[in-house]
């Protein structure tokens, strides 16, 4: 089986945009959806500004039981649910309650750690000696794969569910695991995706690593600077992004909205060998990721039009366009246009590749660039590498055929995936 | 608190957690929360912890093994108020 994938819902959850429609017009505006978080300052954050969805009750409670409702404390799992179950609506797939499961449809749905406040709450409650008050929703609420498990079972999904953890690569490798799913014929559908809790237990440890910037505090919206001279560590954010992968056959059958093509995409380790280590990544292997994901797309470095990169706002930046130059092996002045979308939402984590590819998927269907903010102060040593043209500071409208997409992850651990616009 | 009074308010915790809406409203000492009312088996841990709250008492492991319908509940619940009481 060589079954070509297509792209024909999507859903997402992010701090500048918690509908599809609401995230297409902030990211065409530049619209940042960092906000000051009162209970980092009171909890003596160095990094006092983040990223987080906004959700009222009512939103949320369109997604789950009043029973689910009662014991909730994952976001996680809710802002999953909620770009999950929109993407397979988006798909034009209805939500019912029918006796057996759609075999041909599975799941992908990845995070870093589910439920970390109900995490907190039940180890309270064990050594407050009160074990017998955890109940039954601590379990489904902190088990890693909580957030595939919720969707399938709102969805009926009888192919595989299952949730991959990757550090901040996981939403890009959950799309590259459910094409695999779908090229092979071991499914007709999977919704890919991947979430991130948001909070202060979840971003202590980068606060602590002092990966995070304290420079902003005062001002939320200039705090994430990718690709900056003033770059001074990435903003932390939470949310959730999806995508519903299917069979070209499948989609064509139903008649089905077609976003795009997953032309294909790469995995890879750097093995912390070389300069690489348990937090930085060794360049030899992001450039063989990138080599290795045009390869198996079947295209040129020269057919991309745009790049998705990475780009957190640390002063790695420019390692990562170096990288990114030494893989495609193109002329300064044929260089693809960068974006990074940090800018707006900071780094989601495990959600942060997911909700980059609906954002790059958006721009290959709608036809545009969206703008990079706060690098308005390119950094020299970028400029030095490609030409500023490539990064565009205001949205362009213009039709764009090949997007690349590549997210890097703590443990040395690479993924490119190759999108195309899809042209019946 | 009386039987009547017992299972009108055991009613009311069950109800969030079954879908069987004509079972409930008929619900009497012969319900059974897994046959009857379809209640998942891994919620009747909440339920037990919501009985707790509502009639102030602890329910001990083994008794919480046997409260699997309603009659056996209400007895359970009267013997832990009256052991309650007595004190």
């Amino acid at each position: 089986m060589n079954n070509r994938v297509v792209i024909t819902g999507l859903g997402v959850c992010a701090p500048n945009g918690t509908t599809v429609a609401e995230f297409t017009d902030a990211i065409k505006k530049g619209t940042s959806g960092i906000r000051h978080q009162p209970d980092l300052e009171a909890l003596n954050f160095s990094c006092q500004i983040a990223g987080k969805p906004v959700l009222s009750d009512e939103r949320i409670s369109e997604y789950f039981t009043p029973l689910e409702l009662r014991n909730l404390n994952s976001t996680g799992i809710v802002y999953g649910v909620i770009a999950g179950l929109d993407a397979w609506k988006d798909a034009g797939f209805a939500i019912e309650n029918n006796d057996e499961p759609d075999w041909d449809s599975g799941t992908i749905f990845g995070t870093g750690t589910s439920g970390i406040d109900k995490f907190r709450w039940a180890i309270n409650k064990i050594d407050d000696l009160e074990i017998k008050k955890l109940g039954s929703s601590v379990v489904i609420q902190t088990m890693a794969s909580g957030v595939s498990a919720f969707i399938s079972g709102k969805l009926g999904l009888g192919n595989q569910v299952s949730t991959n953890s990757s550090a901040c690569a996981t939403g890009a490798e959950s799309i590259l695991l459910a094409y695999e799913r779908i090229k092979t014929g071991q499914a007709q559908r999977m919704l890919a995706g991947s979430t991130s809790d948001s909070g202060p237990y979840i971003w202590g440890g980068f606060d602590a690593m002092k990966v995070c910037t304290f420079k902003h505090n005062h001002e939320p919206e200039k705090g994430s600077r990718p690709m900056s001279t003033t770059a001074s560590g990435f903003v932390p954010g939470s949310g959730a992004g999806s995508l519903v992968l299917e069979s070209l056959d499948s989609a064509i059958a139903r008649k089905a909205k077609i976003y795009g093509e997953v032309l294909g995409g790469h995995v890879n380790s750097g093995g912390q060998r070389g300069l690489g280590t348990m937090t930085a990544p060794n360049p030899i292997a992001v450039q063989r990721c990138i080599q290795a994901a045009l390869q198996n797309a079947g295209i040129k470095a020269h057919e991309i039009d745009v790049i998705n990169g990475h780009l957190t706002a640390t002063s790695k930046d420019a390692f990562e366009i170096e990288n990114w130059k030494t893989a495609l092996q193109l002329p300064t002045e044929n260089f693809p246009y960068i974006n990074s979308l940090k800018g707006m939402i900071g780094h989601c984590i495990a959600a942060s590749g997911s909700i980059e590819c609906v954002a790059s998927v958006l721009e290959l269907h709608e036809g545009f660039i969206f703008p990079n903010i706060n690098c308005e102060d390119l950094n020299p040593e970028i400029s030095a590498l490609i030409d500023v043209k490539s990064i565009p500071q205001t949205l362009i409208e213009q039709p764009i055929n090949i997007l690349a997409k590549a997210s890097f992850g703590f443990g040395d651990i690479n993924a490119c995936v190759i999108f195309k616009k899809y042209i019946p | 608190m009386n039987k009547e009074q017992i299972i009108q308010a055991l009613k009311t915790i069950v109800e969030p957690y079954s879908e069987e809406t004509s079972a409930i409203a008929h619900i009497d000492e012969n319900t059974d929360f897994i046959n009857d009312l379809k209640i998942n088996s891994a919620n009747l841990v909440d339920i037990i912890l919501d009985i707790e709250e509502k009639f102030n008492i602890e329910i001990d492991n083994d008794s919480m093994a046997k409260m699997l319908t309603v009659k056996a509940t209400t007895e359970i619940i009267t013997q832990k108020l009256e052991a309650n009481a007595g004190q």
